[in-house]
């Protein structure tokens, strides 16, 4: 029979750790900040592949790592909190219990599992002032933290914090706060440790306004970006016509056929009788 | 509910696996009970338990849809309700109004929102006006068994379409029947057992590409003829100053007619009937 190597559990947990952590720490990094009009959302990101989405009215999401696992995790999400809306109310779908599904879920992966998820994931709820905002901090082990205010993600987060930790103010306005965000983001990975600038198409943007009612969560892209980005005061309105929240349009309908049963000619309308009141 | 099922207390596979985009179909995994139609039903009728919702109009305008319904309730010969609300945003850009079994058409209509919300959510994209319509449709369809028992809800869905075939139709309807077949009107519509009457008034008096206040106007006129002719649908109430809801979607948004605003639409009607009952 062949020799089964011995590993303690603590080495086990050591080593996975270090492989999660390696993981993520290869990505680029994400900023999360509370602000005056609410809680912004900043990723880099060249792909059209989200790290920041909805979760839900007031639910945020943000994620660095491994981008089939934290996809995962914000589908479960999504889920969960529709699920609960459902059959609740739509009050009582909270970042904590967000938090907490995420907690132990990862928690279960981490410690049940051959590989743990290389994830880090941001929960974060808007709230009616600032000081009733909710940040959560999940990271792959299944650890939460509670983040008063600001948190970085990813590769040299600590480097990040730094900047945000000295320089994070929550009376700060959208354009402020998405500046602070923006050099957070750009003050680590530059050649001999330069700061980089970070322009509109290495970024993406989004925030929960606290002003809005229903569904807060709103993306920042495009133009409407590169003026906040070039000092622009206010959010200019989103474009009419536009959907509002995380969702681009659907292709253009082809021309087809109407389908129709009654249009313009009631009398052969008949099912409508039995729509009975 | 599913979450607890797992001892170690992760959120369960049918969370986590890469499934479908539909609300519905992940609770027919995660939670099949708080399906409508998926609940087993005694037999026997059971129209005559429940409250029923009628008259609901819709009319297509140059700017988009009007949705339209009265607010009356009724069980038997009973009124159940005087200012039950049937009009309702399905999203951002669409509206929808059911008739039939109210407690059905509320669910109906509750889940039809959440699934619309939780597709753009997960995909990051919505749903042609024409793919909601469909999976309204799909809905409708599974709660054949119930309508069968007495339980029959029909609703009538509308929207301004974001991304439409013809420019000149961004404002679009579509009917349906109890088994989920769907249809899309040209111009206006109406459900419910007024829905008769209701018609009737809009064929002779609505016109293509009508403004959305002109077409409020008929709406409420339409809803006011047919409750002088359905006993199951309310007029406008002013003793209780209950009124007709009244709902847009158009470029904007949905938007739901103030107090104030379908107040006076409402009084300007009830006084023109006064002097000329038939409109």
């Amino acid at each position: 029979m062949a020799m089964q190597f011995y590993a303690s559990p603590e080495q086990v947990q050591r080593d996975r750790s270090e492989y999660a952590r390696k993981g993520i720490a290869r990505g680029r990094s994400a900023v999360v900040l509370t602000y005056e009009g609410g809680i912004l959302l900043v990723a880099e990101n060249l792909t059209s592949l989200r790290k920041i989405s909805e979760i839900y009215d007031k639910i945020g999401f943000a994620a660095v790592g491994r981008y089939n696992e934290f996809e995962n995790l914000r589908r479960a999400g999504v889920r969960m909190a529709d699920l609960n809306g459902f059959s609740y109310d739509r009050r009582d779908v909270t970042g904590r219990g967000l938090a907490n599904a995420y907690t132990q879920t990862l928690g279960a992966i981490f410690s049940e599992t051959q590989k743990p998820y290389e994830v880090e994931i941001c929960v974060a709820q808007v709230g009616a002032t600032v000081e009733a905002d909710e940040l959560y901090r999940i990271t792959y082990d299944g650890s939460v933290m509670d983040e008063p205010g600001f948190m970085a993600m990813g590769g040299q987060a600590e480097a990040i914090s730094n900047v945000l930790r000295e320089r994070h103010d929550v009376a700060a306005d959208l354009g402020a706060a998405l500046k602070l965000a923006v050099e957070a983001l750009g003050s680590v990975g530059g050649e001999n440790g330069a700061a980089r600038e970070l322009g509109a198409a290495q970024l993406e943007v989004a925030l929960l306004d606290r002003r809005r009612k229903g569904r807060a969560f709103r993306r920042i892209a495009g133009t409407a970006l590169i003026t906040l980005l070039e000092g622009g005061k206010d959010l200019p309105e989103p474009e009419k016509g536009a959907p509002t929240g995380d969702a681009a349009l659907p292709a253009p309908a082809e021309a087809k056929p109407t389908v129709s049963a009654a249009s313009e000619d009631l009398e052969g309308n008949a099912d409508s009788g039995d729509a009975d009141g | 509910m599913a979450s607890g099922f797992d001892p170690s207390g992760r959120l369960p596979d049918v969370f986590t696996n890469a499934g479908t985009s539909s609300f519905t179909q992940f609770l027919s995994y995660a939670a099949p009970e708080l399906l409508p139609g998926r609940r087993p039903l005694p037999p026997g009728m059971a129209a005559e338990l429940a409250p029923h919702a009628t008259t609901i109009v819709a009319i297509a305008t140059a700017e988009g849809v009007v949705m339209a319904g009265d607010r009356r309730a009724t069980m038997g010969n009973l009124i159940a309700s005087r200012d039950i609300e049937k009009v309702h945003p399905a999203d951002a850009h669409s509206l929808i109004g059911i008739a039939g079994t109210a407690g059905v058409g509320i669910e109906l209509m509750r889940l039809f929102q959440v699934e619309l919300e939780h597709y753009e959510k997960i995909e990051g994209a919505m749903l042609s006006l024409d793919g909601k319509a469909n999976r309204l449709a799909s809905m409708v369809r599974g709660n054949l068994g119930a309508a069968m028992q007495g339980l029959a809800v029909v609703p009538l869905f509308a929207g301004f379409d974001l991304t439409p075939g013809d420019p000149a139709r961004v404002g679009r309807i579509f009917s349906f029947d109890v088994a989920g077949g769907l249809y899309e009107e040209t111009g206006f519509d109406a459900i419910g057992s007024g829905s008769l009457f209701a018609k009737a008034a809009l064929k002779k008096r609505y016109r293509p590409g009508v403004s959305t206040p002109d077409a409020i106007r008929l709406a409420v006129e339409a809803l006011y003829d047919a409750a002088d002719d359905d006993t199951a649908t309310g007029g406008p109430d002013l003793t209780r100053k209950i009124y007709p809801v009244v709902m847009t979607a158009t470029a904007e948004g949905t938007h739901r007619l103030a107090d104030s605003e379908i107040t006076s639409v409402a009084e300007d009607v009830v006084a023109g009937r006064m002097e000329n009952p038939g409109g």
